[in-house]
C-alpha cells in the first residue's frame, strides 16, 4: 500500500498508492469475499476505476473512507450512465463436415455470429481524501439490467453528498437506490413516468404550429436580395 | 379630423392652455406607474435587476416599485427560462394578479425555450399559457433591451380605449383574466399548450404593434 518507491499517477503528496489495482488489493485483503475488479480507462488521463458487486458495496465504501491511509472521506460527485443493450457481431472458425467432390470432410469454416449483449446502468462514484490530499479513486456499480433489475446499493450511508446526487440519478436514469434515505424523484415530478438521459428515451412530440405571420417571405426575399 | 384636434392641442398649449381628455389622462396615469412584480427565473433576471438599479434606472419610466406580491403588481416580466416543473406557478401567478396586468416574456427562453427548446424539461415558450404582451428576444437581452420592450408596452397602455368594441381587454366583462394551470403529466404538461391563447390569434388583441 504504502511503497514509496512506486507512485501512481493518482497518488497524493503522502505517497498512497491510489491506483486501482493497489486499492483492488486493499479492499481484497480486507473483506473476505469482495467481488471488486479494475476496469481499465484506455485513454490518456487513464482512469481506472473499480467494478463493486452489491453484497460488499457498503461495506467496501466504508473501508475507503475509514482507512487510515486511503481515508476517501468526501464524495465529489456521482453520476449514472446508461449502457444499453448492444448488438455484437463476431466472425468464428467453426469445424464443420462440409460435402466436398472427395466425400464429405471436415474443414473449417468461418461463421458470422450475432449476440446481444444485455444492457445495464451504471452509477459512478468520484471519491476524494479531503484529510490527505489525493484522489480521485473511481467506483462503479452496475445493475443487472434496464428493466426491473435495476438496483444498485446506495453510498449515501456512507458519504452523505451523494444524497441528492443519487436522487438526480434515480430520477432522469431510473436506478433504484438500496439504502438511500429519501429517494424521491429531485428534478422532474413525482408524476413523471419517464427516464429522460436513458439513451432511448423519446421526449414528447412538438406540437408547435407554424404561426404565418407574412413575416417569413419577406425576410427571405431580402436575404435572396442580399446573397445575389 | 385627428391630425386637426391634435394640432389644435398643441396650439392651444403653445398658448397655455391645457387639453386632454379621460382616456388620455388615465391611460398617461397608468402607462408611468407599472409595478412589475419581483420574479425571476434565471440569468435574464440578472439583467432585469440591472435595469432596475441605478445605471439604467427603469424609475425613470415609474417601473421601479417591485411588488412581491402578485396581488399588487401590474406587469410580470417573465425574465428566464421557464421548467416545465416551473409552468403551473408562473400560470399561478398570471392569475392571481389583479386586472390590468401585463406580461413581457423576455429572452430566448421566455418566448421560445431558447437553447434548451429541444430538451425534456423546459417549456417552449410562456405565450403557452399566458397571453404576452412584448416579446424580447435576446439571449439575455440587455437592460437597453427591456426598457425598450418597457416603452413598448407603455405605448401599448397609452393606446388602449376605454368604450367601445375596440376597448383594451380588461374592460370587457366577458374575456377571461385567469387561465387554466397545467396539471403534471406523465410525460409532459397537460395540456401542452392553452388552445385560447396558444397560437396568438390574428384578432387577438395581443397582436404586435405597428
Amino acid at each position: 500500500m504504502s511503497d514509496m518507491s512506486e507512485m501512481s499517477p493518482q497518488a497524493g503528496p503522502a505517497g498512497t498508492d491510489l491506483s486501482a489495482e493497489a486499492v483492488r488489493a486493499a479492499l481484497v485483503a480486507a473483506i473476505p469475499g469482495c467481488e471488486v475488479t479494475v476496469l481499465e480507462n484506455g485513454s490518456v488521463s487513464g482512469q481506472h476505476s473499480l467494478v463493486l458487486g452489491h453484497e460488499h458495496a457498503v461495506e467496501a465504501a466504508k473501508f475507503l473512507r475509514d482507512n487510515a491511509e486511503l481515508r476517501l472521506d468526501f464524495c465529489s460527485n456521482m453520476t449514472g450512465v446508461d449502457w444499453p443493450d448492444k448488438e455484437v457481431t463476431e466472425k468464428v472458425k467453426v469445424k464443420k463436415v462440409v460435402e466436398g467432390p472427395e466425400g464429405p470432410s471436415e474443414q473449417e469454416v468461418e461463421e458470422t455470429r450475432k449476440t446481444t449483449v444485455p444492457g445495464y446502468l451504471e452509477a459512478v462514484y468520484h471519491l476524494f481524501s479531503m484529510e490527505k490530499k489525493h484522489g480521485p479513486v473511481i467506483l462503479r456499480l452496475r445493475t443487472r439490467d434496464r428493466a426491473d433489475g435495476n438496483h444498485v446499493p446506495s453510498l449515501t450511508p456512507v458519504w452523505r453528498s451523494a444524497e441528492f446526487q443519487e436522487r438526480e440519478a434515480f430520477d432522469l436514469y431510473g436506478i433504484v437506490f438500496d439504502g438511500h434515505p429519501d429517494l424521491r424523484r429531485l428534478l422532474m415530478w413525482e408524476e413523471f413516468t419517464d427516464y429522460p438521459m436513458r439513451k432511448d428515451y423519446v421526449p414528447p412530440p412538438e406540437d408547435d404550429p407554424v404561426v404565418d405571420d407574412g413575416c417569413l417571405p419577406a425576410a427571405d426575399a431580402e436575404q435572396g436580395a442580399a446573397g445575389a | 379630423m385627428e391630425q386637426e384636434l391634435k394640432d389644435l392641442k398643441v396650439e392651444l398649449q403653445k398658448q397655455g392652455i391645457f387639453t386632454t381628455t379621460l382616456e388620455e389622462i388615465y391611460n398617461w396615469g397608468r402607462k408611468n406607474s407599472v409595478w412589475p412584480l419581483t420574479f425571476g427565473l434565471a440569468c435574464c433576471a440578472i439583467e432585469m435587476i440591472a435595469t432596475s438599479m441605478a445605471r439604467y434606472d427603469i424609475a425613470r419610466f415609474g417601473a421601479e416599485v417591485f411588488r412581491p406580491s402578485p396581488r399588487q403588481a401590474d406587469l410580470m416580466i417573465v425574465a428566464g427560462t421557464v421548467t416545465k416543473k416551473m409552468a403551473p406557478q408562473v400560470v399561478r401567478l398570471y392569475n392571481q394578479m389583479p386586472e390590468p396586468k401585463y406580461v413581457i416574456a423576455m429572452g430566448a427562453c421566455a418566448i421560445s425555450g431558447g437553447p434548451f427548446r429541444d430538451g425534456y424539461n423546459v417549456l417552449k415558450g410562456i405565450d403557452r399559457y399566458v397571453p404576452v404582451d412584448v416579446h424580447i428576444p435576446g439571449c439575455p437581452p440587455r437592460p437597453e433591451a427591456l426598457l425598450h420592450a418597457f416603452i413598448t408596452l407603455q405605448k401599448k397602455i397609452d393606446a388602449q380605449q376605454l368604450r367601445g368594441e375596440g376597448r383594451a381587454h380588461h374592460l370587457k366583462a366577458d374575456t377571461p383574466s385567469e387561465y387554466p394551470v397545467p396539471d403534471f403529466g406523465s410525460h409532459d404538461l397537460e395540456p401542452t399548450h392553452n388552445d385560447e391563447v396558444f397560437p396568438p390569434k390574428p384578432e387577438s388583441p395581443f397582436k404586435v404593434l405597428p
